[in-house]
Parts: structure tokens; C-alpha cells; sequence
């Protein structure tokens, strides 16, 4: 499993896909759509993300034990994201 | 009578082969990158809420941003990616001089990108910018909560472009390892670590960049 030899024809199309993206991301920032903007911003970058963490580092080809780690990290991010902001965006809501 | 295997010369003794000793490294540096996740996510969370907080001084400030220079940086980290992704491939089919060629075309994307870093520094510093005593921005009703825009750019830039400087150095050892043989065929844990080090600071990159260059650039 650890021996997976990733062909190199791959990382050219994860490639290609991620210059697209950076691409997109530039024109869609300059066209108003409100508060999709942001969103639009945020979804490609956790696209790009998620293809280099599967594809350039071989998440895809990797034990169970490293996705526990990987899926870990986004789970303690995820956390401390909404637990802080549940805190600060909650504050207003006291009289 | 079971056969008499012979240990690689690169097997550590502690592991019971080298798929082993090689998940075990892998495993390893992705709990140093849960770490890093939460370090640059404690910024990121700082971030949002000032955002949300001052909306429209977070917009201007982003206005500001060289966002040509930020777009070429994109590019500049994801084909250094791609090339450290090749070195990988390199290491693995054992070709040591394609290995040493990529991790030089890495490490020179990676000062290009430092290259272009300063510049945008500098021209902020020009502009006033840096904040401080002497920041300035118009209008000057946002002025205060530019800085503090300007602030948060400066410190994760800043903290993304140490561990770009980082990962340089750590380059620099797997150069030099390729160079004198430690790296083969079997024994490419260095490099495939390396590697992931690498594609980190590329994500935190991902994400620095419509948040900092990109958000309101359309008002």
C-alpha cells in the first residue's frame, strides 16, 4: 500500500486542475455577487485543498490510520472554528 | 524452515520492515501537520471575527493587496508542488539526478515566491501600510480597523513565509542527501515527509489568498 508509485501523468492533471481553479477564483472575485463572494472564495479553495491533500500528499493511497489523523485535524479545526465563533457572534444576543 | 530474509541497510531496527518504518514516518509528520493545522487555524479563527466585526474595513484593505503579485504567487506554490510531487515520483523509481534536478527547480520556486513576498512588503511599506505609528489609510474613518486588517496580513504572510523559509532549509538536507546517496529506492521517507511539509505550507497559501487578496475586490 505504502509502495503505491503515483503516475506522474496524475500529478500533471491535479496540476492543470489547480491552475484552473486559482483562475476561477481571480475572475470570480471580481464580479459582484454579494455575499456569495466569499463563499464562491472559500468552497474553491477547500476544493484545491482537498485535491492536493488527496493526490499530491497520497491521502488517497494512504492507510486508514493517516485518513484518522487527516479527517483529526479538520475535526479539531472544526472545533475550535465553531466553538470560538459560537462564542463571539452569540455575544450580541445578551441585553 | 522459513526463508533468511536480509534487513535492508536502511531499516531502523525498531520496525519489522521497511512498509513499516515508512507509515510510521508518514504518520508521524501528519500528527506535526494536525499541530500546524490548529497554529495557523487559531489565526484564521482571529481572522474571521475580525471580519465579520469590520466588514468594510477588511474589504478596503483587501482592495489594496498587489492581487496580481498574490495570483502569481498562487501559481509560483502550485507548480512547486507539482515539482516536489515529481520529486517525490523521482525518489521512488530511484532516478537520483531527476530527484536533485526537481528539488532544485522546488527550492528556486520557493525563493521566487519569497522574491515576490519582499516586493509586495516593500511596496506596503512604502505605502504606509505597515502598521504602526506612522500607518495611514484612506479613508481615514477606516483607519483603525485597517490596521488591524493590515496586522493579521502581516502575521500570517509572515508566519507563512518562515515556513516557507523552513521548508528551504529541510530542502537543503534532502539536496544533500540525494546528493550523497542516504536517499534510494527503498528509502525515501525523507523526502516523501519533506514533500508533505511542503504541500502544508502550499494549502495555508490556498487559503491566505482569497481571504486576504480576493474579498471585496469586487465592491
Amino acid at each position: 500500500m505504502s509502495e503505491h508509485i503515483v503516475p506522474t501523468r496524475t500529478y500533471y492533471t491535479i496540476f492543470a486542475i489547480l491552475m484552473l481553479c486559482t483562475g476561477l477564483t481571480v475572475a470570480i472575485a471580481f464580479v459582484n455577487l454579494g455575499a456569495m463572494n466569499i463563499v464562491a472564495a472559500l468552497a474553491i479553495a477547500a476544493f484545491k485543498a482537498t485535491i492536493v491533500v488527496l493526490f499530491f500528499m497520497h491521502v488517497k493511497y494512504s492507510t486508514r490510520l493517516t485518513w484518522a489523523v487527516v479527517v483529526g485535524s479538520l475535526f479539531w479545526l472544526g472545533i475550535l472554528l465553531a466553538l470560538t465563533l459560537g462564542d463571539y457572534l452569540t455575544r450580541g444576543w445578551i441585553t | 524452515m522459513a526463508e533468511i530474509v536480509h534487513p535492508s541497510p536502511a531499516l531502523a531496527h525498531q520496525f519489522d520492515n521497511l512498509e513499516q518504518q515508512k507509515e510510521a514516518s508518514t504518520l508521524g509528520m501528519w500528527v506535526f501537520l494536525t499541530t500546524e493545522v490548529l497554529f495557523f487555524g487559531g489565526l484564521f479563527v482571529t481572522y474571521c471575527i475580525y471580519r465579520l466585526w469590520y466588514p468594510a474595513a477588511f474589504a478596503a484593505g483587501s482592495r489594496e493587496m498587489l492581487i496580481w503579485a498574490g495570483a502569481t504567487n498562487t501559481a509560483v506554490l502550485i507548480t512547486s508542488s507539482l515539482t516536489m510531487a515529481l520529486a517525490v515520483h523521482a525518489a521512488q523509481t530511484g532516478n537520483r539526478r531527476l530527484l536533485m534536478s526537481f528539488l532544485i527547480v522546488t527550492m528556486l520556486l520557493g525563493c521566487v515566491f519569497l522574491g515576490i513576498k519582499a516586493f509586495e512588503y516593500h511596496t506596503e511599506f512604502a505605502e504606509h501600510h505597515v502598521p504602526g505609528a506612522a500607518f495611514e489609510f484612506q479613508p481615514q474613518a477606516l483607519r483603525q480597523n485597517a490596521q488591524l486588517f493590515f496586522s493579521l496580513y502581516f502575521v500570517m504572510t509572515g508566519l507563512h513565509a518562515l515556513h516557507m523559509i523552513i521548508g528551504l532549509g529541510l530542502m537543503s538536507f534532502m539536496l544533500w542527501w540525494a546528493w550523497n546517496g542516504t536517499i534510494t529506492k527503498e528509502y525515501y521517507n525523507p523526502i516523501e515527509v519533506s514533500g508533505l511539509y511542503w504541500h502544508f505550507v502550499d494549502i495555508v497559501w490556498i487559503f491566505l489568498f482569497p481571504l486576504l487578496y480576493l474579498i471585496g475586490r469586487h465592491v
